[in-house]
């Protein structure tokens, strides 16, 4: 049994189903990097990403199968999730750490609430995104079987990294990020809008950890189903640690994270003689070790979690 | 209104279905029994600093303790087999509660993460541990087995306190200790150490406390609280654990839950007295509201999400009240308010 794990086609598998788990991840982590960078520590992306997941599969399933429509009602529900994240953290100026688990709560409980209501309980699967076949590219022996025959949001996610990175790096709109997750007073007395900027973060955020969850309700498993996510939202935001707050680190994180969980399903369908639970355990142990190592690293936001209030 | 129901019935089942009867008012003091003893460990751990958002897996290991325990000793008394389970289903839930101020401590690994992270590794190990060495030997036998231990015996059954209704002794359990951490926190040097690590750990360094010790002490603490709760939830209620596979099958979220009720009651275990029952209310009432006005008890998750929220971010407008009180007795730049594991306010 144990060697099958070494035929190609099934490394090939895990490999081309851990780059679409690695979906998911991304755009939440993204999304979290952003909110970080600015200061601000939202936990309650595992919320929003319900949120997500539930609007795109309404409004994919109410719009007669309209994926375009299903993502576009989501990205509405992310800027409405991440205002309201963004309303609390920054103007109320909430403890962050216990505010992101009201919004997690929140998006929780109504995210199976207007699904019951909704749905009333039945699940009725919808087509989802199907995979793409990049023309010359899939037919690439192994890489393209791994990485050119995915479905669309795959291929967004993995263009976000470097467009993230940019954004971060090289505009006018990174270096005030950036200034304010450091110094906001600095970027205060520069004449930096501290409050405009972190709620534009956030509200990108929540956008992006609503396509998220949408990834996994209308590309993944074509259902919703109450807390769907289980526990993906809360490991992204340990993710933007692991990659200390880089896009491309946190895509190496999110790729070793997913790598493990396609390893671990594999395990499980194949009835190998590990406990199925232990198998589902390893990828919250990989996050603990990886808070950790991550952890030896300084280059967190210095002002990551802290209230700013203008010195009066 | 959204949900196609008279607001004014709804009000009525939830308050019939909470405090109604004897039954229902009792229902609501067996549910806020668990939030009290979360949030007791709650008041606890963000006194010291420390935010612990791993009372649902911390209730799960206490309970799984505690019952194995209580399964090893069949034969045993009432009074050894009661009071045995329920320190070890203490110390199951502060062993939980210490690896998350260990890796804090010693690693500085982000608290928030990794309590939250041992939920789900805790979730994982009770569905092995059901499925397979603790599982009721009735069940192991059987295809379609349901995951769940055998019942533990009687004499392990907390005192039933008000017949007929579940009310059991884990009410009083758990009053009795909130006044005892109360006592803790504000009447004991250790108490007053705790929370001078929350208000400033480097003052307190200087102060020449181990802060270290103390961020693993009060995890450990607000653990053991909810290992409490969880091993009182089997032997008062269902004496046994049984899984659907996730956490919430068993605590009802009573990990989480705790923390909205501990910061209701101002993070004082006097208050989280009333505001557990509040809460307990509103469980209860909310079964109620499903069965006759058919809104999905998933209301109360959405609810109690949007207290949280509301209730750490009106925080910043006692905060301003306070910090104005202050500027009017003396005209002094105002000394920074509170500060948790968040550096409240910049100094100015």
């Amino acid at each position: 049994m144990i060697g099958d794990l070494f035929t190609a086609s099934v490394l090939i598998g895990i490999a081309g189903s851990g780059i679409r788990l690695a979906t998911p991840y991304l755009y939440a982590a993204l999304g979290e990097t952003f909110g970080q960078r600015s200061g601000v520590f939202n936990l309650g992306v595992e919320g929003v990403m319900l949120m997500g997941a539930f609007s795109a599969y309404w409004a994919t399933y109410e719009s007669g199968n309209n994926l375009l429509i299903g993502i576009l009602v989501a990205l509405f529900v992310g800027v409405l999730m991440g205002l309201l994240t963004a309303f609390i953290n920054v103007t109320l100026k909430a403890e962050q750490g216990i505010s992101g688990i009201g919004i997690f709560m929140f998006g929780l409980g109504l995210s199976e609430l207007l699904y019951q209501i909704a749905f009333k309980g039945e699940r009725i699967p919808i087509k989802a995104f199907s995979r793409i076949n990049i023309p010359l590219l899939s037919d690439i022996p192994v890489v393209g079987e791994i990485f050119f025959r995915q479905n669309l949001l795959v291929y967004v996610a993995f263009a976000l990294v470097p467009v993230a990175w940019f954004v971060i790096n090289r505009t006018t709109f990174g270096l005030k990020i950036r200034a304010v997750g450091q110094n906001p007073e600095a970027a205060d007395a520069m004449g930096i809008n501290v409050t405009r900027i972190r709620y534009a973060t956030v509200t990108l955020g929540g956008m992006l950890a609503a396509v998220a969850g949408a990834s996994l309700s209308i590309a993944q498993l074509n259902v919703f189903q109450q807390n769907m996510t289980a526990g993906q939202g809360f490991i992204a935001v340990a993710l933007v640690y692991f990659g200390s707050w880089r896009p491309f680190g946190v895509m190496a994180g999110a790729l070793l994270f997913s790598t493990v969980n396609a390893l671990q399903l594999w395990v499980r369908t194949r009835g190998i003689d590990i406990p199925a639970e232990y198998a589902s355990m390893a990828p919250y142990l990989l996050t603990i070790l990886a808070l950790v190592f991550a952890s030896r690293r300084v280059d967190q936001p210095a002002a990551l979690g802290k209230v700013f209030e203008r010195g009066g | 209104m959204l949900l196609d129901v008279n607001p004014i019935d709804a009000y009525k089942a939830l308050y019939e279905g909470a405090f109604g009867t004897k039954n229902a008012f009792a229902e609501t003091l067996v549910k806020a029994t668990p939030l009290l003893l979360v949030g007791i460990g709650i008041c606890i751990s963000f006194r010291a600093g420390v935010i612990n958002i791993g009372g649902e897996g911390q209730m799960v290991i206490g309970a799984l303790m505690g019952t194995a325990l209580a399964l090893q000793i069949p034969d045993a008394p009432a009074e050894v087999i009661i009071p045995l389970s329920l320190v070890v289903g203490f110390i199951g839930g502060a062993v939980w509660g210490a690896l998350a101020g260990a890796l804090k401590a010693y690693f500085n690994v982000n608290e928030i993460l990794s309590t939250v992270m041992l939920n789900q590794i805790a979730i994982y190990t009770m569905n092995y541990l059901l499925n397979n060495t603790l599982i009721d030997p009735a069940q192991a036998q059987l295809a379609s087995r349901i995951p769940q231990t055998a019942r533990l015996s009687r004499a392990a059954d907390l005192p039933r306190l008000w017949m007929p209704t579940r009310l059991h002794l884990g009410v009083v359990i758990a009053v009795v200790l909130a006044i005892l951490v109360y006592i803790l926190l504000w009447r004991t040097t250790l108490g007053y150490r705790i929370r001078a690590v929350g208000k400033s750990p480097r003052a307190s360094r200087y102060a020449g406390i181990n802060v270290k010790r103390y961020v693993v002490l009060s995890l450990l603490l607000s653990g053991g609280f909810a290992g409490l709760a969880g091993i009182t939830q089997v032997l008062g209620v269902s004496h046994r654990m049984i899984t659907d596979g996730s956490a919430s099958g068993f605590t009802g979220s009573a990990g989480f839950n705790g923390i909205v009720a501990a910061l209701f009651g101002k993070l004082h275990p006097i208050g989280a007295i009333p505001a557990s029952i509040l809460f307990g209310a509103l469980l209860v009432g909310a079964n109620q509201l499903q069965r006759t006005t058919q809104v999905p008890s998933a209301f109360v998750t959405t609810l109690n999400g949007i207290v949280l929220l509301f209730v750490v971010g009106s925080e910043i407008w006692t905060r301003r009240r306070a910090r104005r009180r202050v500027a009017v007795v003396s005209s002094e730049p105002t000394p920074p308010a509170r500060q948790t594991a968040v550096e409240a306010e910049p100094a100015k």
